[in-house]
């Protein structure tokens, strides 16, 4: 069979070389598209459940209780679930775990990145050599003794810097960074130099208006981190008022849910919040996370 | 000037990343510099720490961050697994004698641990193949379509960039006994549901993160893709070699690395278990069938306060990651050596 093919193909090859393999090229787009757009649906239905079932009086788990009615629609399930938990509590925490996160990531990561991209200085191989390493550590076998550390010994349980310490340099950003300013001429830095600007200065005024793009991937790659978690702000909040988001909805899921008149109404309408955030920032800014999360995973 | 006044503390800073450079790395700076001295032309100092020894204080922060989060903590955790370790009050000096093997002795010999070792092994039979085929073929066919790109992307990679504890709430409405997915299904239905039955929550959980990652790991194949050169299949269709032909002849073997790096990524994801069981079938239930190893750390560890029991727990988990990314690495990266 698959000699007559090859025959066939080689003839048609020859004779009417390009429409063939246009038309085949088109046949197998068509199946792709399908394909791909069943794909989609299975991964996009869960989040129009999401908001239809936060917005449902009574939970209608029927087939046509996907489809939006208007007898069936309330806001009440916003309400009941911030009567349990302060929504806007819980965001304020996750935004100050997030934003801290964010900032020393920034912050050191800048620094640490253009050290290792534009400078040389003993040891640079070393910190380097660390850099990749540290991504290979598993978070699990941490778990114990960063609990032991940060909850008993040093007592920042219900703290927030006890929430960031662990994640507070991201790896990954301090990677994208070196590659950005690794990508400007060292001229313009030896230049500078002998111009007599200081290492903090070339970094501030030269080095960093460059690679604003950088900064912008870098925010973005760090936010779905910190703003997802849920193991760590769990283990180390105990004081409702402190928990971020993601950790007051799950206790919320896993204590109080049972007593509520609509359970799932109120858990929907909490997911929705949390979820929200991250989602919409991801489609606003879907090519810069797409470019980077895989260019450095794939490099990295 | 600035170099002048930075270098007083800065060589005290940078004892630590300085010292084992000296063993590791070949210096490039230093010889250089020091065959220059001699020329009449250049005047340069012996700089001992590089030409910009400001970078060690630029890494400083980062390395230190590294030191007292991750390395530190590593050891730490092997420390605590061969101690008798317990929660005291901060400052509270206690005798924590040395006990050897006798906590992995106790996590080994625990049917809960076994229970959910075996757990993870069934997540990762579904999980990892799952995986693999569904994002290759995901992103085999976004690479030929040419409308609609960005959409497919986008809805791929939605779930991966929302928190685990939303999305977990809309599957515990899809899967309950009287949800969305039962009634669809009518008859069929599993009885007891999904999430509560004992042969179908540990599938259930693994299918739930196969969802959840399969964006990011359609996107690390579609990046792979874009390194398969186009003139193979242009070859391959002259020489008749049909669809399926061309998929597993050229991009299965074109994609290989990237398919190390997924096993690999799957395999930790499922070794990292922990919201999930802990949300989605309320704490590793039903009896103990969806218990994950994280789980019963945080269990034992921090619930019931054996924290030595639970770091070489940590330990034993870690180990066996590693086997099985070492066995993967062979069956998956190791037929690329032979061809």
């Amino acid at each position: 069979m698959t000699a007559t093919n090859a025959r066939a193909g080689r003839t048609r090859a020859k004779t009417a070389d390009g429409e063939g393999a246009v038309e085949k090229r088109r046949n197998l787009s068509v199946g792709s598209f399908v394909l791909l757009a069943i794909g989609a649906f299975v991964f996009l239905f869960p989040f129009y459940y999401m908001l239809i079932g936060s917005l449902q009086t009574t939970p209608d788990t029927s087939v046509g209780g996907a489809f939006p009615s208007p007898a069936n629609i309330t806001g009440e399930n916003y309400v009941n679930i911030n009567g349990s938990i302060n929504l806007f509590k819980g965001l304020l925490n996750s935004g100050i775990f997030t934003g801290g996160v964010i900032l020393a990531t920034v912050v050191f990561g800048l620094l640490v990145g253009y050290a290792l991209a534009q400078m040389q200085f003993r040891g640079r191989g070393v910190v380097f050599a660390m850099m990749l390493l540290v991504q290979m550590i598993p978070f699990q076998l941490l778990l114990i003794p960063l609990y032991v550390m940060i909850v008993r010994n040093y007592g920042l349980g219900d703290n927030y810097l006890g929430m960031i310490l662990p994640f507070a340099i991201n790896s990954t950003a301090v990677f994208v960074f070196r590659q950005y300013f690794m990508q400007l001429p060292s001229t313009l830095f030896e230049a500078a130099r002998i111009d007599g600007a200081s290492e903090f200065r070339i970094l501030w005024q030269i080095a960093i208006p460059l690679v604003r793009p950088a900064i912008v991937t870098a925010i973005l790659l760090t936010f779905i981190g910190p703003w997802n978690e849920f193991l760590w702000p769990f283990l180390v909040t105990k004081d409702q008022s402190l928990q971020p988001l993601a950790v007051s909805l799950a206790n919320y899921i896993s204590n109080i849910a049972a007593t509520a008149s609509n359970p799932f109404g109120a858990i929907l309408a909490g997911a929705c919040v949390l979820a929200a955030p991250a989602v919409a920032l991801f489609i606003f800014f879907q090519r810069q996370f797409i470019s980077t999360n895989i260019g450095s995973s794939v490099k990295g | 000037m600035t170099l002048h006044s930075a270098n007083g503390p800065l060589r005290r800073v940078a004892a630590v990343p300085a010292a084992p450079a000296e063993a590791g790395t070949p210096s490039s700076a230093g010889p250089r510099l020091r065959r220059k001295r001699g020329s009449p032309e250049i005047k340069q100092k012996f700089r001992p720490l590089g030409k910009q020894p400001l970078g060690l204080l630029f890494s400083a922060p980062y390395v230190l961050f590294i030191l007292a989060v991750l390395a530190y903590p590593l050891g730490y955790a092997v420390w605590i697994s061969f101690h008798k370790f317990f929660f005291t009050a901060p400052g509270v000096q206690v005798d924590r004698p040395f006990v050897g093997l006798d906590n992995y002795v106790t996590v080994l010999s625990d049917p809960a641990v076994q229970r959910s070792f075996l757990n993870i092994l069934v997540f990762m039979v579904i999980n990892v193949p799952l995986t693999v085929v569904l994002s290759l073929v995901l992103a085999n066919a976004l690479n030929r379509v040419i409308r609609a790109k960005t959409f497919f992307r986008v809805s791929y990679y939605v779930p991966y960039v929302t928190a685990s504890v939303a999305v977990i709430g809309v599957w515990l409405f899809l899967f309950q006994q009287n949800g969305l997915v039962n009634s669809l299904l009518g008859p069929l239905a599993p009885n007891p549901s999904w999430l509560v039955n004992s042969w179908l929550a540990m599938p259930t959980v693994a299918l739930y993160v196969t969802w959840k990652q399969l964006g990011f790991f359609i996107l690390l194949y579609l990046a792979a893709l874009q390194n398969i050169p186009e003139e193979l299949y242009e070859s391959a269709s002259v020489d008749g070699g049909n669809k399926w032909v061309q998929f597993w002849n050229i991009t299965v073997p074109g994609v290989r690395p990237a398919s190390v790096l997924v096993t690999l990524l799957a395999t930790i994801t499922g070794a990292n278990l922990f919201t999930e069981p802990y949300l989605l079938t309320g704490g590793g239930g039903p009896d103990g069938a969806s218990t994950s190893p994280v789980f019963l750390m945080y269990q034992k560890g921090i619930l019931q306060g054996n924290p030595d029991v639970a770091a070489a727990l940590g330990v034993v988990l870690v180990i066996g990651v590693l086997l099985i990314a070492l066995i993967q690495n062979r069956l998956v990266g190791g037929r690329a050596g032979e061809e």
